[in-house]
């Protein structure tokens, strides 16, 4: 397992990027330097009252800024959507597995994000273009990715890296429907899929890989407690026997939250 | 000044009264990154059973105001995975191992019972208290008869000294502290988890897929406080405090109410030193109040 760190990180930014939608920039000691595309890290509440982490994955990172991008669904993203520069964050991280970006070594990829399954697609997104420069990578990165509306948050980043699609669900920006629409109406099929968004989204994006014999990753969800693998609180159900259990629900937090698709029962 | 913060339990020396509560720190080989283990007077595992358990469905925990609900239905691995790669990681640190054990039937419990007589387990902490599981668990720990005939099976088969974990889901926790008493119980650990339920407001339904889950953390405490100086009242045997144990003041509490260890739980999912926290708080609690043996603090409050 990687190294983990718990810091209080200092607040550099935060800005309101969508409805809802946060772009957070801590300064950490050691945990940008160390996160991969794909991990996670843990934020704390300054009010004990709410005493779990909040998991938020990781958007990028530049030197020691990390960079975390996340959507408002309660108290306490709400607190931290509230941080100006100056104030600090505790936060435990890098956690968790990340995307195997040279499973899309010389083939074509496509990072398949929905609402906030998109941030952590982006940091993939830099990652697989530096290796395709440096001529190991993919062939071809491309990203499909899906809103609710016209608020197409990141999507112009990810044009610096990938050539990009977009779905929207009121029809207000590309695609009319879900990435799988818009992937279908492009007439998109690549060797390996990257992806993060709602379940939905990601069980039909598995059946679509398994029908096409297609390569997939998914980065998963769950309600978490401790965030490092202790409590057993986010598992998913796994085809083979998982190696902590044995009983084939793996940990999402630690073995994940990135799995083979073929691997988890979603 | 010099501070004695060792405790005996159950004829155990540990070299502070701070331990893991079980459940919240698996076997821990997670936490060891984040964490120095050699600095707790005891790390209390996960439950284990004698076969591999799966638990229940997601979601299995729910945030509350200062606690959490968890319904994880005790996965675990069982107990072969649990002596050939657990054990053997806790063994090289220097703390005592306490195993957590659980089981649906008097033989499950005794069968894990048996498999540890020749390991490395210094204590044993006999789960009759989980919330989470349909068979066994919290049956054992609401009937004083049920209580006491466990007590009585683990005692005849166990090697280690055995510590009885109590649920506070009970009119009268004493009843079932003197009954383990009298099945032979070498300590009692409480409190367990108080069942509670959370509904989802924006999806109508419950929060947890096993509905119904166990509350934890700082807003269990003063129930904790309350129980531990019941039972120290009521039984002559050492005890272990826990329950929303998140600083040395909480653990000074429940040792000062009747406790001779303490265990820390949720509070490690906050501040994973929380429990190193804790025991060095308690060594300088001790300093400030020029008392020099932590002995003198177990149930000075009557």
């Amino acid at each position: 397992m990687t190294d983990k760190w718990m810091e209080t990180a200092q607040v550099e930014s935060c800005r309101e990027i969508a409805p809802g939608i946060f772009d957070l920039v801590l300064r950490t000691e050691n945990i940008a330097e160390a996160a991969k595309p794909g991990q996670f890290v843990s934020v704390y509440s300054g009010d004990s009252a709410r005493l779990l982490p909040r998991p938020i994955s990781v958007c990028g990172t530049d030197g020691k800024l990390l960079r975390l991008v996340f959507r408002t669904v309660g108290k306490g993203t709400a607190e931290f959507s509230r941080k100006r520069p100056g104030e600090s964050l505790q936060v435990l991280g890098p956690l968790g597995s990340g995307y195997p970006l040279e499973a899309a070594d010389g083939k074509q990829i496509v990072l398949t994000g929905g609402g906030i399954g998109i941030p952590p697609l982006l940091y993939a997104a830099r990652r697989l273009r530096e290796r395709k420069d440096a001529g190991d990578g993919p062939l071809e990165i491309r990203a499909v990715l899906g809103y609710r509306d016209g608020n197409a948050f990141l999507a112009d980043e990810f044009a610096k890296y990938a050539k990009v699609s977009i779905a929207s669900e009121d029809g207000s920006l590309g695609t009319k429907g879900n990435v799988i629409n818009a992937m279908e109406a492009e007439g998109i099929s690549p060797d390996v899929f990257f992806a993060c968004g709602p379940a939905p989204m990601l069980r039909a994006l598995k059946e679509k890989a398994a029908a096409e014999e297609k390569e997939c990753w998914l980065s998963l969800e769950e309600r978490m407690a401790c965030g490092v693998g202790a409590c057993l609180s986010c598992v998913c159900k796994t085809t083979a026997e998982d190696a902590h259990s044995k009983v084939n629900n793996t940990r999402v937090c630690r073995e994940g939250p990135v799995f083979a698709a073929e691997d988890v029962i979603i | 000044m010099d501070i004695n913060m060792k405790v005996n339990i159950a004829g155990v020396e540990l070299k502070n009264p701070v331990m893991t509560a079980s459940g919240t720190f698996g076997s821990g080989m997670e936490y060891s990154e984040l964490t120095d283990l050699n600095a707790l007077g005891a790390v209390v595992t996960k439950g284990v059973a004698a076969v591999p358990w799966t638990g229940n469905p997601v979601p299995r925990t729910a945030e509350t105001p200062s606690g959490m609900l968890n319904a994880i239905g005790l996965q675990n691995p069982g107990i072969d995975t649990f002596l050939e790669r657990d054990l053997p990681f806790l063994r090289q640190f220097d703390t005592k191992i306490i195993v957590n054990v659980c089981g649906h039937s008097v033989k499950e419990y005794c069968e894990v019972c048996e498999r540890l007589a020749d390991s490395d387990a210094d204590l044993l902490e006999i789960n009759i208290s989980c919330p989470n599981v349909q068979q066994g668990g919290i049956a054992f720990g609401q009937q004083p008869k049920e209580a006491e005939k466990i007590t009585r099976e683990v005692k005849r088969v166990a090697r280690q000294p055995v510590i009885m974990k109590l649920s506070p889901n009970v009119t009268d926790i004493t009843e079932i502290a003197r009954a383990c008493e009298a099945g032979g119980a070498d300590a009692l650990s409480l409190i367990n988890t108080i069942t509670g339920m959370k509904i989802d407001v924006g999806r109508r339904t419950f929060a947890l897929a096993n509905r119904t889950g166990g509350l934890s953390g700082p807003a269990i405490h003063p129930v904790a406080v309350r129980m531990v100086w019941q039972t120290a009242q009521a039984v002559s045997l050492p005890l272990i405090g826990m329950g929303g144990t998140a600083s040395w003041e909480d653990a000074a509490e429940l040792i000062l109410a009747g406790a001779t260890g303490v265990a820390v739980g949720t509070a490690t999912f906050r501040d994973p030193q929380c429990g190193q926290k804790i025991a060095e708080g308690l060594e300088q609690y001790l300093r400030d109040q020029g008392i020099g043996d932590i002995r003198d603090l177990i149930g000075a409050v009557r």
